[in-house]
């Protein structure tokens, strides 16, 4: 498709490298639109967790970039972004609230979308496009949803949907001929039928399995120790390493100030070494043991307890006494504790 | 860093120079990409850029952003318990 001028017409969008922003992006590719794919690294990426962690014996594959995955599939070219501070402090305080979990859906799709926009301002194209499907998610893709997200990025009319573009208004790009609205989508709903028709019609056949899900926002787990962490910490004052630390280890909230960590294998017990210089950190000597992070100012009852439950998950759980190291800075402490009873735990997971 | 050996199976042919190396040993996906294609701007067609990474699904992911962007990926090499890849710039390629 070309402009009036004779150009090529191009079209920026939203690729996460799943299965719908992958088709989004192909349905113009069939239509010679040249486009260019907008990958955001938010942080909150489960794949990109995974390869921080890097387990001995994980697929690489399941670590891998999906986003620069599509690109190469479909031979556009992809911009990765880093979301950065601003990303997080929407996070923090959405102006459309949370969904079921920590998922702040509506105001993410702005967010990107808004990036998308400023890119295509920097660098030129003609319109937006995402891989959005009508009905498909309950926060951010009804109709109603869909209509807000483009109207708060100051871009109405000039952002597609093609899988779900004949259940919508057309847009600018289809009132002046640069999209062939009739080579579009009719998708709606949850069911990935229709999508995974179309990928095996393009021979696409390399791409995350359909509504997966690799945010780590919309994860219960996850989201229980971010309300948590809100509800117990200044929301203007969180930092973005502080989100980090959510994603890994146990987590237990001892008292309104103290909370602590405590990984799980050996790659989260790498992983937290990077984030012990932070605080209290507290190891059982001479055994296999986690690290466990203190997060907070502990008193010394309250530094007998951390011990306690790193015992708890040391090697020598069923020993009477564990000696345990807290080291913070310069200073350590040596405590002979018995380890915690199971029982007590659960009153302090997260 | 780990690596399987098959995971080098796109190496770097022996004697391969840059003339620009970035150093991203220490930085988490996708930090390497994103340096990899702020350097990519600053050099000229034709030029070799090095990056050098201790993640080793950088050796997937940086053939696939060289597919997607048109640049021509030279290959990769072990050293000093780090992966050493090679990237040619392309002459009006994508981005």
């Amino acid at each position: 498709m070309t402009a009036e001028t004779g150009r090529r017409i191009k079209a920026i969008g939203l690729i996460s490298g799943g299965l719908d922003s992958t088709l989004a992006a192909r349905a113009l590719v069939e239509q010679g639109i040249d486009v260019v794919g907008i990958h955001f690294s938010t942080g909150f990426c489960m794949n990109d967790h995974r390869r921080a962690l890097d387990r001995p014996g994980e697929d690489p594959r399941r670590m891998r970039n999906e986003g620069l995955r599509a690109g190469a599939d479909l031979q556009i070219p992809i911009e990765v972004l880093d979301a950065g501070e601003a990303y997080l402090k929407m996070v923090l305080n959405p102006r459309h609230g949370y969904g079921k979990r920590a998922n702040p859906c509506i105001d993410c799709r702005i967010y990107m979308i808004h990036g998308a926009a400023d890119y295509m301002r920097e660098h030129g194209g003609d319109f937006i496009f995402t891989g959005e499907v009508l009905g498909q998610r309950p926060m951010s893709q009804h109709m109603q949803a869909l209509c807000l997200i483009e109207k708060e990025c100051g871009i109405e009319g000039y952002l597609l949907r093609p899988l779900s573009a004949h259940h919508l208004p057309p847009t600018k790009p289809e009132e002046l001929g640069w999209v062939d609205r009739s080579r579009l989508m009719g998708i709606s709903g949850r069911s990935r039928k229709e999508q995974m028709a179309l990928s095996e019609q393009w021979g696409l056949k390399d791409y995350p399995q359909p509504s997966g899900g690799c945010c780590f926002l919309a994860d219960e787990s996850f989201a229980r120790r971010f309300h948590d962490k809100r509800d117990h910490t200044p929301v203007d004052s969180i930092k973005r390493e502080e989100m980090i630390l959510l994603k890994v280890g146990r987590h237990f909230r001892l008292s309104p100030a103290v909370k602590i960590i405590v990984a799980r294998d050996a790659s989260e017990n790498q992983f937290l070494t990077r984030f012990a210089g932070l605080g209290w950190s507290f190891e059982a000597l001479d055994t296999g043991s986690p690290l466990t992070l203190a997060e907070g100012e502990p008193d010394e009852p309250t530094r007998r307890l951390i011990a306690s439950i790193t015992a708890r998950y040391s090697d020598r759980r069923n020993q009477p006494l564990v000696e345990v190291a807290a080291r913070r800075g310069d200073t350590e402490e040596r405590l002979f504790v018995p380890p915690v009873a199971d029982s007590a735990l659960e009153g302090w997971r997260i | 860093m780990s690596a399987d050996q098959d995971e080098l199976r796109e190496r770097a042919p022996a004697g391969l120079r840059a003339d620009t190396t970035i150093d991203t040993v220490g930085l988490c996906c996708p930090v390497p990409i994103i340096r990899t294609a702020e350097a990519m701007k600053r050099i000229a067609a034709g030029s070799v850029l090095e990056v050098i990474s201790d993640d080793r699904v950088i050796l997937i992911d940086m053939p696939a952003w060289c597919r997607s962007t048109g640049h021509r990926y030279l290959g990769a090499r072990r050293a000093d318990d780090a992966f050493h890849l090679f990237v040619k710039k392309a002459e009006g390629a994508r981005s």
